[in-house]
């Protein structure tokens, strides 16, 4: 709600390519603003490499989509795609054959020209094994890999191995590289250690609205505008506005806080709502404004161990892995978590209670259809003892084998909100009677334990979706997937509505009507309800913050939350 | 004043700040883990006297304090009414009740290890004193190997070794035990010198000469020599390992939720937002001052003592 009123009153972006001078220009109608000026930028981690081939981490993705550019971009306040390296696209009937023109007279942040053959160098490194990179998997169908042919030196062909539903959307955030300079890099098979921090900043090339200008290990980050660069707006001022880019790496979150309190940064994204109160108090004093952009793509869930046990358990793991495998306990621990009280408790309000284990930014996709979850302890009585289990006389709940129901939650030590939730889960589910032990792992363990030895009864844990469509979550849903979480990397599925779950996304990957792919990840999301493998907790809001002068600040809720724009903010004449 | 006054007066003040932790079942208004949803972050409660009554005042409204409300505890409101003397944590659990909570296991966890380090201290102390050669080399060079060691980096990395099940009382012991074990060895090192020097005096040669026993020399003659030193270690170590134990679960390696203890419940209050909107819930860090205080004022008279 709150993000439609956000953007509602603002006006929107038209794309119109047009060829000039200085080659094909695009044009940003309706933006305005005026050159110059420094952005300074509280970045909580800093980056571990600048090759956009193999960075993994937020940080180092975050700084480098600023200095590099795509060819089909995702506009974070629209969430459609857009034009971008490639002005125009065409589609075959079958959906298998993409043309791409590409933008003439283009040049990258060095001055050499951009052609095709930077298209197809980019996506020859994708895709190679050896290289290893995390992108590939983004370029895969169903473990075939796209191809990419140069048919002249501004066009080029895609194909696709089978028909994938969206795939516009593929080539948001991967950045085209300068075939010039890293094409010996990679012929010599060094790609992998091209531009990592000891590189100096200027032999890093790209395509984005900045380019690097200095590097200060464990202080900052300094990006200085590309002059070379190919968006206008509509007065045919050159972007971006602002002449340079301070990154400051702060490390911690209250850090972050307090330097933007104190005015030595002037934006912050995504911070937590306790600190988001605490920064409201001086809001006016201090010349600042925040905003609530509301809830993002991020769901927290808990989920119970479905996986196979190895041979030569215990007895008494054994009987707690048939508890967790009845559906009516995992319903009724569902309905007698208080939803309401965890948003209220931990996000103060700024967060929303879950019905369906979609993220709440991806609105479009979320089944609205699906009730409303209400806390209801007598419903959950109500299905404990339908399913034969039974109170003790000193209230413990016992299962239907007459044991005492116990478990631990692990969760992950280093983040509050999560830690606190677990807590309120814990003191709801006592009163259901069962034994629920807290436990904050640190992250890298309680990955381990899920992932690999499969060693706990149950998780509360968080993802954040890279996009506002069904598509990045098959990791999650299809059970011979890595990220299948209560039972990862299944041969077979193991229960007939997991085999249900692994057709239909199957089916909507490949359906390009949207409504029908609406119609079947509505019927996705109702088998999970069914089942609840994930027990959908809450999707907390974006909460950012800029200081009052900044122009054209239009905070996103998919990531780069801030700066996704970052060629159109510019400083207010009277914020200078 | 002269020290047996000291020490007395000291000891009352102790017996004063810890009688109220000992009994935080009658003194707290209400259970630890008692979550009140209702009143996240509620800022401490505003007393008020009419006619030498107690009043507080909650959302507005002014309700009496009755003394042995009936529910075996010291005090209380009669509900709907909820007292909160430092506030409420942002689970809307009553500050001041898992300050009370809380500080017991902090000191028992203080008193434990300073108990199983003393007691493990001596036993090496006294071996490698009194027999010295391979057991005392053996005893003083792994001594040395365990205070060498980087124990908070090891205690975080076996941490996620231990199993996830862990009662109530094993959740209080394991830290205690482990601050304990890699304590002994600064007790262990005095205690060797009082031993070692003891076994030269005169009335320690001359038993041994009628032909006393180790058994015998160890427990008549130089376990009371070592007493003194027990005792003033004991002052110093209690502080020391009530901190120890702060600390621990400060980092989340020690007591868990929702049971809690002054150093779990310090994280909370670590946050920016607590320093500038819940400065309440720094309220474990204040009370420590005068526990700690009180330890190690009667641990530096007694050392005093020993000097003169």
């Amino acid at each position: 709600m709150l993000f439609l009123r956000y953007f509602g009153a603002v006006v929107l972006v038209v794309l119109t390519p047009v060829s000039g001078a200085s080659g094909d220009a695009l044009v940003l109608s309706g933006v305005t603003g005026e050159r110059g000026g420094t952005l300074v930028f509280g970045q909580r981690n800093e980056p571990k490499t600048f090759n956009p081939v193999i960075a993994a981490d937020a940080a180092s993705r975050e700084l480098i989509l600023r200095v590099m550019a795509d060819l089909i971009h995702i506009n974070r306040a629209t969430q459609l795609t857009e034009p971008a390296l490639a002005k125009s696209w065409t589609v075959s009937h079958d959906g298998l054959h993409y043309v791409l023109s590409l933008r003439r007279g283009v040049r990258f942040s060095d001055g050499q020209p951009f052609t095709a053959d930077d298209v197809v160098f980019s996506f020859q490194v994708y895709l190679d094994e050896k290289v290893r990179s995390p992108q590939r998997d983004l370029l895969l169908l169903e473990g075939k890999p796209i191809s990419v042919r140069k048919l002249d030196s501004y066009r080029v062909a895609v194909d696709l191995p089978r028909p994938y539903a969206v795939a516009e959307r593929l080539f948001d955030g991967l950045a085209i590289l300068p075939r010039h300079i890293l094409e010996p890099v990679y012929r010599e098979g060094k790609l992998a250690q091209a531009w990592n921090l000891s590189s100096l900043p200027t032999e890093v090339v790209g395509l984005g609205p900045f380019r690097f200008k200095q590097f200060l290990a464990g202080q900052r980050v300094v990006l200085e505008r590309n002059p070379y660069y190919w968006k206008v707006d509509q007065a045919g001022i050159q972007l971006p506005y602002l002449s340079e880019v301070d990154l400051e790496f702060a490390g911690s979150e209250d850090t972050q806080v307090l330097r933007f309190q104190d005015g030595q940064s002037d934006v912050i994204s995504r911070m937590s709502a306790r600190n988001f109160a605490a920064l409201e108090k001086d809001r006016v004093r201090r010349g600042y404004a925040l905003s609530d952009v509301g809830p993002g793509l991020e769901y927290s869930f808990l989920f119970f161990n479905l996986n196979e046990l190895p041979e030569g358990a215990s007895p008494e793991v054994v009987a707690r892995q048939r508890l967790f495998r009845r559906a009516s306990f995992r319903r009724a621990v569902s309905v007698a978590i208080d939803r309401e009280a965890l948003v209220r408790l931990v996000y103060l309000g700024r967060a929303a209670a879950l019905s369906t284990p979609v993220p709440l930014g991806d609105k479009a996709w979320v089944n609205a259809k699906l009730p409303h979850i209400v806390r209801s302890l007598p419903q959950a009585h109500q299905a404990l003892a339908a399913a034969g289990f039974s109170r003790a006389p000193d209230g413990a709940l016992l299962d239907p084998e007459g044991k005492p129901v116990e478990f631990s939650i692990i969760t992950s030590a280093g983040n509050t909100e999560r830690l606190q939730m677990a807590t309120l889960i814990q003191d709801d589910l006592k009163q259901l009677g069962m034994n629920v032990h807290v436990v904050p792992l640190e992250f890298g363990s309680l990955v381990n334990r899920v992932f690999q030895t499969h060693d706990y009864e149950a998780c509360l844990m968080s993802l954040i979706d890279s996009d506002a469509d069904p598509n990045p979550d098959m990791a999650v849903w299809l059970s011979s997937a890595g990220n299948h979480l209560w039972h990862p990397e299944q041969k077979t599925p193991a229960t007939p509505w997991e085999g249900d779950i692994d057709r239909l996304m199957r089916e909507q990957m490949v359906t390009r009507n949207r409504n029908e792919r609406k119609r079947i990840f509505d019927r996705v999301q109702e088998i999970l309800m069914e089942n609840l493998p994930l027990i959908p907790l809450l999707s907390p809001d974006i909460l950012v913050g800029a200081k009052n002068g900044l122009g054209n600040f239009r905070p996103a809720m998919m990531d780069h939350y801030v700066l996704w724009n970052i060629e159109e903010l510019y400083w207010r004449a009277e914020a200078r | 004043m002269n020290r047996r006054w000291r020490i007395g007066l000291t000891s009352i003040f102790i017996a004063l700040v810890v009688a109220p932790l000992l009994l935080a079942g009658f003194v707290a208004p209400y259970p630890y883990a008692e979550q009140h949803r209702e009143y996240p972050y509620a800022p401490p409660a505003a007393v008020r006297f009419v006619k030498a009554r107690p009043f507080v005042e909650v959302g507005g409204r002014w309700c009496e304090v009755r003394l042995l409300p009936g529910n075996g505890r010291l005090f209380g409101v009669a509900a709907p009414c909820v007292i909160f003397l430092s506030g409420t944590d942002g689970n809307g659990r009553d500050v001041f009740s898992r300050l009370l909570y809380g500080g017991r296991i902090s000191l028992m966890t203080g008193l434990l290890s300073a108990f199983l380090s003393l007691a493990l201290g001596l036993a090496a102390g006294v071996v490698a004193g009194y027999f010295g050669g391979w057991p005392d080399w053996l005893l003083m060079r792994g001594g040395e190997l365990v205070m060498a060691l980087p124990w908070l980096y090891l205690l975080l990395a076996t941490r996620a070794l231990l199993p996830l099940h862990i009662s109530a009382v094993e959740a209080f012991v394991w830290p205690a035990a482990i601050i304990g074990a890699v304590g002994w060895v600064r007790p262990a090192r005095l205690i060797r010198g009082v031993v070692l020097s003891g076994k030269e005096r005169g009335f320690v040669l001359a038993a041994r000469g009628f032909g006393a026993g180790h058994a015998y020399l160890i427990r008549r003659h130089l376990l009371p020599l070592t007493g003194s030193v027990v005792v003033t270690q004991a002052t110093v170590l209690i502080p020391l390992y009530m901190l120890a134990e702060m600390s621990l679960s400060f980092l989340g390696l020690g007591v868990e939720e929702p049971m809690p203890s002054w150093g779990n419940m310090l994280t909370e209050a670590s946050h920016y937002h607590a320093l500038i909107l819940h400065r309440w819930l720094l309220a474990p860090g204040v009370a420590a001052i005068p526990v700690l205080l009180g330890f190690l004022l009667l641990a530096d008279i007694l050392l005093d003592g020993r000097h003169d």
